[in-house]
């Protein structure tokens, strides 16, 4: 197995001194399903930006898909997300006047393929996530557990390494939150990495790999098995 | 675009040793087809449409105000350039003018014989201004009020020479120009108040110095003699009985053959006054007519002006709106750079929205303005011309306008942070 993600020894500080992270240390392989989770302030959201090359890290090594961000430019770095990494919100983001197909094809707009093209995956992605039957639904009508399934077809049109789930049951309720969660966990079965950041310990504890931060450094991870 | 690229932090710039493997494995890089471009920029107007509406409708109404102003100068100058071949540019007047000693000049009873010989002349007529008479509608009215009207003897053959035609009763001829007999001018028909009297087909005297005289006819309308509109005709022998009014034109009236008329100007003055050719003026009264068709009146100028400060406001207004979809679209801003859009991209699609805003009112604009050319050219009777070169340069100013006003908001979109711009919920 290679790794997908690498972080190594990576320090946040923003303006102002606030140190977001203090030395993390982080490998996730290919096929994991991995959650990040901690109370809110431990600096898991500045986490998931470095992770998903949104921020640059202050120092260390951050690499994802094999590639070192702090040697990438800004064009490698967009390259890179549009390509390599898939992302899913809390708030889900979706584009409200666009159907839920054209929210998910948006998902491979700025990797410059052709409409038609984008239609076709963005159509097989939905049916993946079983909204098939939602296709030409105006997004801005769909329910919440709906939105974040586009959110998540979204994300996996354009095949990436690593997605990203950023409490992506936060705005739902406990039964549409399984069900979301049952879904990554169908994509992971199907050979998607997944990481999943939360402060829900119940929701985390359903996940096969937890990772615990808190106060900017990692407390607890179970494949290094490590407890600070 | 150089300038939306974020500074590159130093910590993100260490200097990669020589043969140092990339820093990416080769990925293609992010990019936005053309036709996305119009797509992405198009669905902010799609999704907020009032108020797209309200902000378009500045740069309408100056793109509007500037089509119609520039149809409105440009039908005006057809419809007189019409107007014109239908009057011809053959009509040429001779005038005395002055002596060498500063007075002023007559010219000889003659002139109109020897002129009317002359082989590239269709048909001259003469015109004696009466100066001592003037005419009213009684005699209770004074004297001196004259309405700016003139009393004129003139020929028979005036009318012809003009290419006039009587729109009541006869024209002055041969016969009749013995008798106190007038024939009104349009103006002057006008001025004394006699249409309603006339339409009745009553029979009407007017009364001139201190002679009833019987209306024969009223003519139409002489854009080319405006001053013969103004005036009352009556016969040289009665003018001669009662004034003792002499053949010596104030105006002599030329119709030259339509291929002639350079020859005809350059013998006129010779023929008309052999003996002082330099005493006479000969001029060319299409030549005035001509001039106001080429002429751009000061008007037009202040009404661009208007239009370009409503174009202003516009545009102004249009920055407005794009700042604060840019500050209401944040969200959408960090989906689109997780979604791998360059600082570019973000940019291209908040100028192709402003750009795409200002075409839409410069559209309507135009069409708006056509339309208000084709209703005034309508009323007065224009041939409708709306210049490829007013809807030209008006799709090109929305254009520049947009993208100058789209300039700012675009440059701020671009270069949100990422990061931030997904927090701001």
């Amino acid at each position: 197995m290679s790794a997908v993600l690498e972080l190594a020894d990576v320090v946040k500080r923003y303006d102002g001194g606030v140190e977001a992270l203090r030395g993390v240390d982080l490998t996730v392989e290919a096929g994991e399903l991995c959650a990040i989770v901690g109370p809110s302030g431990s600096g898991k959201s500045t986490l998931l930006h470095i992770i998903g090359t949104l921020e640059r890290a202050s120092a260390g090594l951050v690499r994802i898909a094999g590639a070192d961000v702090a040697r990438a430019s800004d064009r490698e770095l967009a390259a890179l997300r549009a390509r390599r990494i898939g992302f899913v919100f809390q708030q889900f983001h979706l584009i409200e006047a666009d159907s839920a197909l054209e929210n998910v094809a948006t998902g491979l707009l700025y990797c410059g393929t052709p409409a038609s093209e984008r239609r076709r995956a963005a159509t097989a992605a939905l049916a993946r996530v079983g909204l098939g039957h939602r296709v030409r639904h105006p997004s801005a009508l769909l329910s919440g557990g709906e939105r974040q399934r586009v959110a998540i077809a979204r994300a996996l049109v354009s095949a990436p390494a690593i997605v990203l789930a950023d409490e992506p049951t936060g705005n739902l309720d406990s039964h549409t939150g399984r069900e979301i969660l049952d879904l990554l966990r169908a994509m992971n079965a199907q050979g998607t990495t997944v990481v999943v950041i939360t402060h829900d310990r119940e929701i985390a504890a359903t996940l096969p790999r937890r990772v615990e931060l808190r106060d900017g450094r990692l407390v607890h991870d179970d494949a290094t098995s490590v407890t600070r | 675009m150089a300038a939306l690229r974020r500074p590159r932090r130093q910590f993100a710039s260490e200097p990669s040793a020589p043969g140092a493997t990339p820093a990416t494995p080769r990925l293609p890089p992010s990019r936005l087809l053309p036709l996305d471009v119009v797509r992405v920029a198009s669905v902010g107007l799609r999704t907020r449409r009032l108020r797209v509406a309200l902000s378009a409708l500045g740069v309408a109404i100056g793109i509007a105000s500037m089509v119609a102003v520039v149809g409105i100068s440009d039908s005006s100058k057809a419809g007189l350039v019409a107007e014109l071949n239908e009057l011809g540019t053959n009509l040429l007047t001779v005038t005395p003018g002055q002596t060498f000693l500063g007075g002023s000049a007559e010219l000889p009873e003659a002139a109109r014989r020897a002129v009317a010989h002359l082989e590239s002349v269709r048909s001259a007529a003469a015109v004696t201004t009466v100066a001592a008479a003037t005419v009213r509608r009684s005699p209770f009215i004074e004297a001196a009020e004259t309405s700016g009207l003139t009393v004129d003897a003139a020929d028979p053959q005036l009318l012809a020479t003009l290419g006039g035609r009587v729109v009541r009763g006869r024209f002055l001829d041969g016969a009749n120009g013995r008798y106190p007999l007038v024939v009104l001018g349009a103006v002057a028909a006008e001025r004394l108040g006699v249409q309603r009297l006339l339409a009745d087909g009553r029979p009407l005297q007017v009364y001139i110095a201190n002679t009833w005289f019987t209306v024969a006819g009223v003519i139409g309308r002489l854009p080319l003699a405006p001053e013969i509109e103004r005036a009352v005709l009556i016969g040289y022998p009665i003018a001669h009985d009662l004034f003792g009014t002499t053949r010596s034109a104030s105006t002599l009236y030329v119709r030259a053959d339509g291929e002639r008329v350079r020859e005809a100007d350059s013998l006129l003055g010779a023929t008309a006054d052999p003996q002082n050719p330099e005493q006479t003026q000969v001029s060319r009264p299409s030549d005035a007519l001509q001039a106001r068709a080429d002429a751009q009146s000061t008007l037009t100028a202040v009404f661009l002006a208007l239009g370009a400060v409503a174009l202003l406001v516009g545009g102004v207004g249009i920055a407005n709106v794009m700042v604060i979809s840019v500050l209401e679209r944040r969200p959408e801003i960090g989906l689109r750079r997780a979604l791998g859009a360059r600082a570019v991209h973000i940019a291209v699609q908040f100028l192709g929205e402003s750009v795409l805003l200002s075409l839409l009112g410069g559209a309507f604009g135009i069409g708006l303005g056509a339309a208000a050319t084709a209703a005034y050219a309508a009323t007065q009777g224009w041939i409708v011309v709306v210049p490829v070169l007013a809807v030209g340069g008006g799709v090109a100013i929305a254009l520049l306008l947009g993208a100058v006003a789209g300039l700012y908001p675009a440059v701020r979109a671009a270069r949100l942070a990422p990061a931030a711009a997904l927090r701001s919920v």
